[in-house]
């Protein structure tokens, strides 16, 4: 059973809403967005981005409430800064309070990565050190958004560039001590961890093998692009920009397999191409989705 | 000083160092590393400038476009977590920016642009309808002291030069060439329904619509355009608020406060 978990990990943050469905989803581009009201495609779910909606009216809003009604919904959080040394901004919680209201997502989703530091937001999502003082931080800051928004809401795994050598854990551990200790959900960006083991040469099985994966709740999948390092080892960067990579589906259909269906999304934020391609995209990961749940259902007959 | 506090530092100044505390697996250079992320950032914030000003970014070309909003990102890096909300000041900054005084409507354009984006997210507000305004101003007893609410996203951009002209001719709709920069415009910005439209509007019809806008009465407002221009004739201004459905209230001495209706 795909919930089998639900009950311990959502103790202390209950959903008030079901899920996302076990299919996949593309994030929704105000370019695509005509199309899609016209055409309503065959979609699991839509996410958008929490900041792109704190605005107080216009299309934006007018076209989500319309989408929203035909399609499951995610929000996914860029601006929280969850990872950083000062107090989460109360402001923008309220903001992502009266945002989920309004919309009432089956899924709210944050980064492990810091954003914002004194007066500057930086729109980036910044590494933190695996150490016990950050862990601290980072899961009272998960308990404050949890229990302000009165739900679980889902960690995102994050693609990095450099490590400190401050940190005492490995970044499964961490993530793994954050689910336990505040319940939240793990949203599994397998072309991170595809990224981020290449960038520091880990092991990407055994990575995916150390975390938590009873608390996934939903996958990322995207594109990235390729540099070389001062030494010409690969380096990874976490563009957005293309399509998802070969090794990235190798990596998630072994996910797959491993824990079953989960809601998959096909993220996409530079050189967006035409709805068609993401489409196209999320029908290949429908295709490894159903081919999970078919190889889940012999399992346990 | 937290590692978070130099990182920061580091990102938005080039010249600062890389911050202390960063390894490679392999040994390579973490400065190079750490550049991804200045680079991640910066590249971001040009895009999100670009986003907002795209006129300003064609007038200039991508390079210098970039130069501008790099040094503007240095100058006035983002306070707000919502994007839509930066570049407040970067028509400011244009103006003082050196390399760009030979586009002297550069500036003008950006708050046009600027305007533009403000229009387009401020908040839904149902409009009176052409028949509810009919009745209002039917009323000649209380008209000369009515007050009326127009929508948030109505705004009026003045300019030395043909900001308005110079931005149509970047929407396909007007010939660049044939437009003279050195004439003063005055830009009516607003959002009809769901649509964004700009348009030349007269000095006086502007300072009706911008006294009727700050609450002063109908009649105060009709002078103040005369003041302008004295043969001012409030009928076009006024049926352009009505048609764009940016009326969405009214109120006068001794009634309770009119509004849309809903």
């Amino acid at each position: 059973m795909p919930n089998a978990h639900l009950t311990d990990v959502s103790l202390r943050a209950p959903a008030k809403v079901r899920g996302l469905p076990n299919r996949a989803g593309i994030g929704l581009k105000s370019q695509h967005v005509a199309e899609i009201i016209e055409t309503l495609p065959e979609l699991g779910f839509f996410e958008v981005h929490a900041e792109n909606y704190m605005v107080a009216g216009g299309p934006f809003h007018h076209f989500l409430q319309q989408i929203r009604q035909h399609y499951p919904l995610s929000i996914h959080g860029v601006g929280l800064s969850i990872g950083g040394v000062d107090p989460l901004d109360t402001a923008h919680l309220q903001r992502l309070q009266i945002l989920l209201e309004r919309y009432q997502p089956e899924s709210f989703s944050e980064h492990l990565a810091w954003s914002s530091h004194g007066q500057n937001y930086f729109n980036d999502l910044l590494p933190v050190a695996y150490d016990a003082a950050t862990l601290d931080r980072v899961c009272a800051h998960v308990d404050q958004v949890q229990s302000l928004l009165k739900r679980q809401i889902l960690l995102e795994n994050p693609s990095t560039y450099v490590e400190f050598a401050d940190s005492s854990l490995t970044e499964p551990q961490f993530i793994s001590a954050i689910i336990q200790r505040t319940g939240c959900g793990l949203l599994l960006d397998v072309n991170n961890v595809y990224v981020s083991a290449t960038n520091h040469n880990w092991d990407a099985q055994q990575y995916i093998d150390a975390l938590p994966l009873h608390a996934v709740r939903e996958i990322h999948l995207a594109g990235f692009s390729e540099d070389l390092d001062s030494l010409g080892s690969r380096l990874l960067i976490d563009a957005h920009g293309s399509a998802v990579d070969q090794a990235v589906w190798t990596l998630y259909a072994d996910v797959l397999q491993r824990l079953g269906p989960v809601p998959t999304l096909i993220e996409r934020d530079d050189d967006v191409p035409a709805l068609q391609h993401l489409l196209a995209e999320a029908d290949i990961a429908e295709q490894h989705l159903q081919h999970a749940a078919a190889a889940r259902k012999q399992a346990c007959r | 000083m937290s590692n978070q506090t130099t990182f920061s530092q580091a990102l938005l100044n080039p010249e600062q160092p890389c911050p202390d505390g960063l390894r490679s697996w392999n040994g390579s250079d973490p400065a190079q590393r750490f550049a991804i992320y200045r680079n991640n950032v910066t590249r971001s914030l040009i895009d999100a400038l670009a986003d907002t000003f795209p006129v300003v970014a064609e007038l200039v070309g991508a390079d210098f476009f970039n130069l501008l909003a790099h040094s503007y990102i240095q100058h006035s890096p983002p306070t707000s977590r919502l994007l839509v909300e930066y570049g407040e000041t970067f028509a400011d900054f244009i103006q003082g920016f050196a390399p760009a005084a030979s586009v002297p409507y550069l500036a003008d354009v950006a708050r046009l642009e600027f305007a533009r984006v403000r229009a387009y997210h401020s908040a839904d507000i149902t409009a009176l309808t052409p028949v509810a305004i009919a009745e209002v101003i039917g009323q000649p007893e209380h008209l000369a002291n009515m007050t009326f609410a127009l929508h948030p996203s109505v705004q009026i951009v003045h300019s030395r030069f043909a900001h308005v002209s110079i931005w149509a001719a970047h929407q396909g709709t007007h010939d660049l060439a044939a437009v003279d920069s050195q004439c003063a415009e005055t830009a009516l910005i607003l959002r009809n329904r769901l649509i964004v439209e700009v348009m030349a509007i007269q000095p006086a019809d502007a300072a009706f619509i911008s006294a009727l806008q700050q609450g002063q009465p109908f009649a105060k407002a009709a002078e103040l355009a005369m003041d302008v221009v004295a043969e001012f004739n409030l009928s076009p201004p006024l049926a352009h608020l009505i048609n764009t459905a940016v009326i969405v209230g009214y109120a006068y001495p001794g009634a309770s406060l009119g509004n849309n209706h809903v």
